[in-house]
C-alpha cells in the first residue's frame, strides 16, 4: 500500500442555478479515485456552498496513483428524481509524485461539463503521502520527472542524455462502442475523457519504467499524441528523451552532489536507492517484452495489411556505405565509432540492461553547448497505412460491460493491435535511422512523429535532423580520453555544427560544398535544413523570418486500398514541391539555413495538404545564397522574353528588399556577389526534376545545385507561372513585426517581459465548383496569409514585437472544409535597446554560453581529482538520495512552503517557449496534460461555430491556468495544443470539439525580483531561495 | 471561399478601448467596420477590410461573452475563463456602466419597468443613441436598482460593493436609483434646462438628509425612501412665513450661513421673503406621493424664485432646497460648498 491520497473539498462558488423554483442549488460532491468514492454532505440552497469536508483518504498503489486521475463530480441533490450532475473536475495527481515538484494541489478549479462548459468553480485540496516501495517487480515509476520542454529544463543540468523512449497504448474508442447508441452524449464524452486520462497516465508510467531501466530520472521533450482512429480504436503514443538530470541551484547547496566524479555520481544515487529495480537485468517485465519484441526487419512490415503501401522502404544505395568505417578523416571516424558505440552497444556488458539501444533519437531541439557536433540535414519518413478494425469480440464485450474502463492488458488478449502500431512506428524509425546513417550521422535530433487520419487511411510521419553528437553526454564518461582534447579544440569555432558530417568523397547526394566561411577549415554545404532550434552559439547575420511552403493536391475519392495507393503515389510529389517551395522562398529571403522545419501532410477525403513551416536565417558560416533565375521555354518569343525579364527583375528586387528588411549584410569579402544571379540557364534548366527523389528524404532533394549560382526556375507551363507568382505574393509582416517558428528570433535578444500567447482557428469552406489544384493552392495560401495578417493586426498594440514559435496545424475535417489552427506567442522587444546593444548582447550571451559550457563540461572533470571523502559525506548522500530516489519522501517535500494563494485570481502566463523573457524559472512543478471534449446541441444559441469554439478554447485556457495555479505555479512553459478536432453539423444545430493540450507548470521569478532576493540572502541554499522566490511572486 | 469559423483567443484577453466603445455604443459589426475604415487604421497597418471585419467580429464576440459577467462585476473579478489585467477589468466595468447624459435625462425618475423599456425606441430616436445602447443603459439602471433595492446601509456603498464602480459613477447610480424609486418628475418642460448633474446633486443631499436611513442610523436600511414623518413635519414650516420674527431670524441665519458662498447673495438677501415663501409652500405640501413626485417642478416653479435667482447658477450650490434642509435643527446643516 504505497500511497495515501488525501482530498478535501472546501467550497464552491458561482454554481449554476439547478432548481428553477428557488433559483438555488443543493450541491454536494463525489470524490472518486479508482473504484472508491466518497461524498460530501449536501449543502442546501446556495450557489456558493461551503462544504469544508473532512479529509477523504484513498489508500492506493502507486501504480494507480500514476494511472488514475482524481475525479471530482459536483451534483445537485434531488429528493425525488436522480441527482443532476453539474460538472466534473479531473485532477492529474502525477505532479505530487515527484520529489521536487509540487507538494500540494490546492485551489479553485473550474467545474467542467462537456455539454455546458464551465459551470462555477470548486476549491479542492489534494495531498499525497508516498511510502517507499521495496518491491523489485513494481510497475510504477513514480519519481521520474516529465518535461514537455524540448531542451534541458532551465534549473537542471544534464548529467547524461540517455536517448529515445517511446511507448503506445491502444484501446477502443468509447464513442464507437455499441453502448454509445443508448447513452447520453455527456456519458459518452465523459467516458472518453476518462479513458484518455487513464491511458495517458498508464503511458507515462510505462515510459517512466523504461527511463528507470535506463537509469535515467527524467524524460525531456515528452510528446504525447492521440490518434483517433475511429472504429479501429484509440491510440495514445508518446516519445521522449530519457535523461539523468541534476537540479542546478545555488552551487553552495549542491556542490557535494556535483562534486562526485561523473562515474560515481550515477552509481551513488542508485546504490543508495532502496529500489533494486535498476539493478535487475534483462527485460524485467512482460510489458517491455511486448514493446520490444519485434525485430526491425523489412519483412515485418508486410504484416499490417495486404495493401501495405509503404513508401518508405525505397532501397538506398549507399546506405550501407554511410556507416562509419570507410570514411576519410580519422577523427570523424573515431568520433563516430565512439558515439555509435555509446548509443548502440551501450547495453553490451551483462551487468547492464540488455536491450540494445535501437534508435539513437532525441526529441530535444536545443542542447547543452558542445552536445551537437555536426548537423547533417533533415531526415524524414512517411508511410501510408490502412487501419483495420479490431476483430476481437472479447474485447468489445468487456469494454461494454465494465463502466470502470480498466485498461486492457494486451498480453492477456491475443490481439496484435499494439504490436501492429508499434511495428508501424518501428519501421519508420528504422527508416529514419538509416537515412541518418546515409548522411554519415549516428543520431537524429529534433525528432518528432505525427499522424494524419482520414477514414481508414493513416499517414504516419516522422522527421528529425541527422546529427553527430558529442558522446560525453551519452555515456558514463568511458570515452573521455584523447577524444576529449580534440573536441575541445573543435568546439570553440562555433561553426562546427554546420560542418558536414558525411564524407565529401562519398556524399549521399549531390551537394555543393565550400570551406566554412567562419573557420575556413572545414567543409560546409551551401544550404542547411534542420528541425532543431538555432544553437545558441551559432553566428547569425541579420534577423530570421518565418518561411512557409503551402501546397494542396486533389485526390480522387476512393476506398481503402485504392485510396491508400493514390495517397502514396501523391506523397513524393508533394514532398518534392514543398521542398522546392521552401528552397525558393529561402533564397528569395536571401537566407541560407532553415531551423525548426516542420512539414505536415494532411490527408482528407478528396485532397492532400502540405504545410511546411520553418525559420529562415543567414548563417555566417554558410556561403551567400545565389539568387533565383527564371528561364523561359521559348526564348525566341519577344513579348514572352520581356515578361520573363520583368519577372526576373521583380524577383531580384524582392531579394534585395528582403535583405534590407532582415538586415542581412554579411561582411562580404569573397568573390561572391550578393544577390546578383549569374545567368547560366542552360546548365540547369531542368531543376532537379530528373532526380528520382524518394519522397521521404528531404535532404536528398536539397543541396543539388552548383556553385555560386542561381537557382533556376523554368517557366514551361502555367503551373510554373503560378509557382513563381505565389512566391511573390507572400507579403512581409508589417514593420515592427517579426515572426519565426523557433523558440527565439535569431537576431533579437532584448525581449521585454510582455508576452501574449494565443490560439487562432480558421475554417474555410471551399466552393466545390472550381476545385482545381491551382484554385486550391490559392485558397490555402490566402487562408494562411490572411490568418497571419489578422494576427499582425490584432497584436499591433505590442509593436515592436515578434511572433515566436508560430505553430500551424492543418486539418481537413470535411470534404470542402480546411481548418488551420495557429498557436504562437507574441513577445514585445525593446527596439531602441536592440539597436544599441545588439552587439554586446550577443557577446554577452556568447560569453554566458561559453561559461555555461565550461561549467557543464568541465565541472565534473575538474573535480574528478577531488577526492570524494574531502567533502562531508552525509549531506551529500542526503541530497542525492532525495534527488534521485524515484519514490519521494513525504517529509522532504513539506519543506518548501505552499505557494501563496492570493485571494484574487493570480495571473498565470502561458507560452509555447521553454522560457519566460525577463524571468527565471525556479521550479518545475510537473507536466500538464489535459484532454477535453465539448459538445453542444444548441450551436446557434451559443453564437454559432465561432462562438462555440471561442468559448471552448477560452475554457481550456482557464482550466490549464487553474491547474497550474493550484500546483502553486505562475506559468506554463512549452505549452502546446496538440489536437483541436472540430466537427459540426449545422443542420442539427450540433457541434463537437476535442482539444488536447500539454505543457510544463513552473514557478518563475522576475529577474528584477530575483536580484533583490539574492542580495538579501546571498548564501541562501536552494530550498530557501526557492521558497523566497515563490513568496515574492 | 468563405470563412466558416474565425476566432482568436489569447491567454490574456485583449481589450481594445476603441472597439469597446463602438460596441457599447451599439454599432453593428458592419457599421463599426465602416467607421474603423474611415479612421484610417488600414493604412497604418497595411491591412485589408477583410482583416478588419474579422477582427471586429472577433472582438464583438469577446465582448458579448464578457457581457454576461459584466452583469455582476464581482464575477468578472473572480471568474477564471478570461484572464484580464485588473486595470482592464476596471475599465470594462466602468465603461459598461457609463451612461449618456441625454439618455439618463429621458428616463430619470421614471419607473424602471417594462413599460418604460418599450419607450426606448422613442428615446433612441430623440437622443440619437442607438437602441442597443439605450437598452444596455436601461438594463444597467434596472439591474442596479434591483440589487440595491432591498439592501440595508448606504446606497452608494452598496452600489460600489456590488458593481465595483468608481466613486463618482456609484454616486450617479445612487441618484438614478433614488429618483427611480421616488419617481420624481424630471421630464417636464420647465425642468428641461436642468442637467443630470443638477438632479444628482439634489438626490445626494436628499439621500443624506431626507431618507429614513439618514434620520436614524439604527434603521440603517431604506436609504431610498423618503422619511414620511419628516415630510409631515415640514408642515410646521408655515411658521417661517407667518411669523415675522421667525422670518427675520431665518433670514439672518441663512444669510450668515451663505455669506460669501453665494454669487447671488445680494439678490437672495433682497428677495429672501419671496424665496422663503415659495419654498415653504413647496415644503408644506409634500405629504402626498403625487406632490412628492412633483417636487422638482414645484420647487422651481415659483415665479419669484425663478426670476430672481437664475437657477442654473444656484444649483451647483445647494439650490432651491438649500434653506429647506438647513432649517430643521435635528438635521445636520447642508454642506454648502
Amino acid at each position: 500500500m504505497p500511497g495515501k491520497l488525501k482530498v478535501k473539498i472546501v467550497a464552491g462558488r458561482h454554481l449554476p442555478v439547478m432548481d428553477r423554483a428557488s433559483d438555488l442549488t443543493d450541491a454536494f460532491v463525489e470524490v472518486k479515485f479508482g473504484n472508491t468514492t466518497f461524498k460530501t454532505d449536501v449543502y442546501l440552497k446556495s450557489l456558493n456552498p461551503q462544504w469544508n469536508s473532512e479529509w477523504f483518504k484513498f489508500e492506493v498503489d502507486d501504480e494507480d496513483l500514476q494511472d488514475e486521475p482524481l475525479q471530482i463530480t459536483v451534483l445537485d441533490h434531488d429528493t425525488y428524481s436522480a441527482n443532476d450532475a453539474i460538472g466534473k473536475v479531473y485532477i492529474d495527481i502525477d505532479p505530487l509524485l515527484y520529489s521536487e515538484a509540487a507538494t500540494v494541489i490546492s485551489g479553485w478549479f473550474p467545474i467542467y461539463d462537456t455539454i455546458h462548459g464551465i459551470r462555477g468553480e470548486i476549491n479542492v485540496v489534494v495531498k499525497v503521502d508516498l511510502f517507499n516501495d521495496l518491491n523489485r517487480f513494481r510497475q510504477s515509476s513514480c519519481g521520474v520527472k516529465f518535461f514537455c520542454t524540448t531542451s534541458i529544463p532551465k534549473c537542471y543540468r544534464a548529467v547524461i542524455i540517455h536517448g529515445f523512449v517511446e511507448e503506445l497504448v491502444v484501446n477502443e474508442d468509447p464513442e464507437y462502442q455499441w453502448i454509445d447508441r443508448i447513452r447520453t452524449p455527456r456519458a459518452s464524452n465523459e467516458a472518453r475523457q476518462r479513458l484518455i486520462s487513464l491511458m495517458s497516465g498508464e503511458l507515462q508510467r510505462k515510459i517512466g519504467l523504461k527511463v528507470l531501466e535506463m537509469r535515467g530520472n527524467a524524460v525531456v521533450g515528452y510528446l504525447q499524441c492521440f490518434d483517433l482512429e475511429g472504429e479501429s480504436g484509440l491510440v495514445v503514443r508518446a516519445i521522449g528523451t530519457a535523461c539523468t538530470l541534476d537540479k542546478l541551484s545555488s552551487p553552495a547547496a549542491f556542490l557535494p552532489a556535483c562534486n562526485s566524479p561523473s562515474k560515481e555520481m550515477k552509481e551513488i544515487p542508485f546504490n543508495e536507492d532502496p529500489n533494486p529495480n535498476t539493478h535487475s537485468s534483462g527485460p524485467s517485465t512482460p510489458l517491455k517484452n511486448q514493446t520490444y519484441s519485434f525485430s526491425p526487419s523489412k519483412s515485418y512490415s508486410r504484416q499490417s495489411s495486404s495493401s501495405d503501401t509503404d513508401l518508405s522502404l525505397t532501397p538506398k544505395t549507399g546506405m550501407g556505405s554511410g556507416s562509419a568505417g570507410k570514411e576519410g578523416g580519422p577523427f570523424k571516424a573515431l568520433l563516430r565509432q565512439q558515439t555509435q558505440s555509446a548509443l548502440e552497444q551501450r547495453g553490451g556488458s551483462p551487468h547492464r540492461f540488455c536491450r540494445r539501444r535501437e534508435f539513437p533519437f532525441f526529441t530535444l531541439t536545443a542542447f547543452p553547448p558542445g552536445f551537437l557536433v555536426h548537423v547533417g540535414g533533415v531526415v524524414s519518413a512517411r508511410s501510408v497505412k490502412l487501419l483495420d478494425r479490431i476483430h476481437n469480440p472479447a474485447f468489445v464485450g468487456i469494454m461494454g460491460n465494465t463502466r470502470s474502463y480498466k485498461l486492457l492488458d494486451w498480453n492477456s488478449f491475443n490481439s496484435d493491435e499494439p504490436e501492429t502500431r508499434d511495428a508501424w512506428w518501428a519501421e519508420i524509425r528504422q527508416e529514419i535511422k538509416s537515412h541518418a546513417k546515409a548522411l554519415g550521422c549516428h543520431a537524429v535530433v529534433g525528432y518528432s512523429e505525427s499522424t494524419s487520419i482520414c477514414e481508414e487511411v493513416c499517414i504516419l510521419s516522422a522527421s528529425g535532423t541527422a546529427a553527430v553528437l558529442n558522446p560525453r553526454f551519452l555515456q558514463d564518461g568511458t570515452v573521455e580520453g584523447c577524444l576529449e582534447q580534440r573536441l575541445e579544440e573543435n568546439l570553440p569555432t562555433r561553426c562546427g555544427f554546420c560542418h558536414i558530417p558525411y564524407d565529401e568523397l562519398n556524399m549521399p547526394f549531390p551537394a555543393h560544398l565550400t570551406y566554412c566561411y567562419n573557420c575556413r577549415k572545414q567543409k560546409v554545404p551551401d544550404v542547411l535544413f534542420t528541425t532543431i532550434d538555432l544553437p545558441t552559439d551559432a553566428t547569425v547575420i541579420g534577423k530570421g523570418c518565418l518561411i512557409q511552403a503551402r501546397l494542396c493536391r486533389l485526390k480522387k475519392k476512393a476506398q481503402a486500398e485504392a485510396n491508400a495507393t493514390a495517397i502514396s503515389n501523391l506523397l513524393p510529389f508533394m514532398e518534392y514541391e514543398v521542398h522546392t517551395q521552401l528552397m525558393n522562398k529561402l533564397k528569395l529571403k536571401g537566407m541560407n539555413a532553415l531551423f525548426g522545419l516542420r512539414i505536415q501532410i494532411t490527408v482528407g477525403e478528396n485532397m492532400l495538404m502540405g504545410l511546411a513551416s520553418a525559420t529562415g536565417v543567414y548563417l555566417a558560416a554558410l556561403p551567400t545564397p545565389g539568387g533565383i533565375q527564371i528561364a523561359g521555354k521559348t526564348p525566341n518569343d519577344g513579348s514572352y522574353e520581356q515578361h520573363i525579364s520583368h519577372m526576373q527583375k521583380k524577383i531580384n528586387d524582392t531579394i534585395a528588399k528582403n535583405k534590407e528588411l532582415y538586415e542581412i549584410n554579411p561582411p562580404e569579402i569573397s568573390e561572391e556577389i550578393i544577390g546578383s544571379p549569374i545567368p547560366e540557364p542552360r546548365q540547369r534548366s531542368r531543376l532537379l526534376r530528373s532526380q528520382s527523389e524518394s519522397s521521404d528524404e528531404v535532404t536528398e532533394l536539397d543541396l543539388s545545385h552548383g556553385k555560386k549560382d542561381a537557382f533556376v526556375l523554368e517557366i514551361d507551363d502555367t503551373d510554373a507561372m503560378e509557382d513563381v507568382h505565389s512566391l511573390l505574393t507572400d507579403v512581409p509582416p508589417p514593420s515592427g513585426f517579426y515572426s519565426c517558428n523557433t523558440e527565439i528570433m535569431p537576431g533579437i535578444n532584448n525581449w521585454t517581459s510582455e508576452i501574449q500567447m494565443f490560439t487562432s482557428v480558421r475554417v474555410i469552406r471551399l466552393s466545390s465548383l472550381n476545385l482545381t489544384n491551382q484554385a486550391l493552392n490559392k485558397n490555402f495560401n490566402d487562408l494562411c496569409e490572411n490568418l497571419l495578417k489578422s494576427l499582425y493586426f490584432k497584436l499591433r498594440s505590442m509593436i515592436p514585437c515578434c511572433l515566436c514559435h508560430v505553430n500551424f496545424t492543418v486539418s481537413l475535417p470535411e470534404d470542402e472544409l480546411i481548418q488551420v489552427t495557429v498557436t504562437a506567442v507574441a513577445i514585445t522587444f525593446d527596439k531602441n535597446q536592440a539597436l544599441q546593444t545588439t552587439k554586446t548582447h550577443v557577446e554577452k550571451s556568447l560569453q554566458r554560453a561559453s561559461t555555461d559550457n565550461e561549467e557543464l563540461l568541465q565541472f565534473p572533470l575538474e573535480l574528478c581529482s577531488d577526492s570524494l571523502p574531502s567533502h562531508p559525506l552525509p549531506p551529500a548522500k542526503a541530497v542525492t538520495v532525495e534527488k534521485a530516489s524515484p519514490v519521494g519522501d513525504g517529509n522532504f517535500r513539506n519543506r518548501s512552503a505552499p505557494p501563496c494563494a492570493n485571494s484574487t485570481v493570480g495571473v498565470v502566463k502561458m507560452t509555447p517557449l521553454s522560457f519566460i523573457p525577463g524571468a527565471k524559472i525556479t521550479k518545475y512543478l510537473g507536466i500538464i496534460n489535459m484532454f477535453f471534449i465539448r459538445e453542444t446541441t444548441s450551436l446557434r444559441e451559443e453564437g454559432g461555430v465561432s462562438g462555440f469554439l471561442h468559448a471552448f478554447i477560452a475554457e481550456v485556457f482557464a482550466m490549464v491556468r487553474a491547474h497550474v495555479a493550484a500546483l502553486g505555479g505562475n506559468a506554463v512553459v512549452s505549452y502546446i495544443m496538440k489536437q483541436c478536432v472540430f466537427m459540426e453539423n449545422p443542420n442539427k444545430n450540433q457541434a463537437q470539439c476535442l482539444i488536447n493540450v500539454s505543457g510544463d507548470a513552473v514557478v518563475f521569478v522576475r529577474e528584477s525580483d530575483l536580484e533583490v532576493v539574492s542580495t538579501q540572502q546571498p548564501t541562501a541554499n536552494c530550498q530557501s531561495s526557492c521558497t523566497e522566490g515563490e513568496v515574492t511572486t | 471561399m468563405t470563412s466558416e469559423l474565425d476566432i482568436f483567443v489569447g491567454n490574456t484577453t485583449l481589450i481594445d478601448e476603441d472597439m469597446y466603445r463602438l460596441w457599447l455604443d451599439g454599432y453593428l459589426v458592419t457599421n463599426a467596420v465602416a467607421l474603423r475604415v474611415r479612421s484610417g487604421i488600414l493604412e497604418q497597418m497595411g491591412s485589408t477590410a477583410a482583416v478588419l471585419q474579422s477582427d471586429t467580429m472577433d472582438r464583438y464576440r469577446t465582448f458579448h461573452m464578457l457581457e454576461r459577467l459584466l452583469h455582476a462585476p464581482p464575477k468578472l473579478l473572480h471568474q477564471l475563463i478570461f484572464q484580464i489585467l485588473p486595470s482592464r477589468q476596471a475599465l470594462l466595468i466602468e465603461r459598461y456602466y457609463a451612461f449618456d447624459e441625454a439618455f439618463v435625462r429621458e428616463v430619470l425618475g421614471k419607473k424602471l419597468s417594462k413599460g418604460t423599456k418599450k419607450d426606448l425606441d422613442d428615446i433612441s430616436t430623440i437622443t440619437g443613441i442607438t437602441l442597443k445602447s439605450c437598452r444596455r443603459q436601461f438594463d444597467n439602471f434596472k439591474r442596479v436598482f434591483k440589487v440595491v433595492e432591498e439592501m440595508r446601509g448606504s446606497l452608494v456603498d452598496n452600489i460600489q460593493q456590488h458593481f465595483l464602480l468608481s466613486d463618482q459613477l456609484a454616486r450617479d447610480y445612487a441618484a438614478i436609483v433614488f429618483f427611480a424609486n421616488n419617481r420624481f418628475e424630471t421630464g417636464k418642460k420647465k425642468l428641461q434646462y436642468l442637467s443630470f448633474g443638477d438632479f444628482a446633486f439634489s438626490a445626494e443631499l436628499m439621500i443624506q438628509n431626507w431618507t429614513l436611513g439618514a434620520v436614524d442610523s439604527q434603521m440603517d436600511d431604506m436609504h431610498m425612501d423618503l422619511d414620511k414623518e419628516f415630510l409631515q413635519d415640514l408642515k410646521e414650516l408655515k411658521l417661517l412665513v407667518a411669523d415675522k420674527d421667525l422670518l427675520d431670524l431665518h433670514k439672518s441665519l441663512v444669510c450668515t450661513a451663505l455669506w460669501g458662498k453665494l454669487g447671488v447673495f445680494s439678490e437672495m438677501k433682497a428677495n429672501f421673503k419671496n424665496l422663503s415663501r415659495g419654498l415653504v409652500n413647496v415644503a408644506t405640501k409634500l405629504t402626498h406621493n403625487k406632490d412628492v413626485r412633483d417636487l422638482f417642478r414645484r420647487a422651481v416653479l415659483p415665479k419669484s424664485v425663478f426670476s430672481v435667482c437664475p437657477l442654473p447658477r444656484w444649483l451647483p450650490t445647494p439650490g432651491p432646497l438649500g434653506p429647506l434642509h438647513g432649517h430643521p435643527p435635528w438635521l445636520p446643516p447642508a454642506p454648502l460648498s
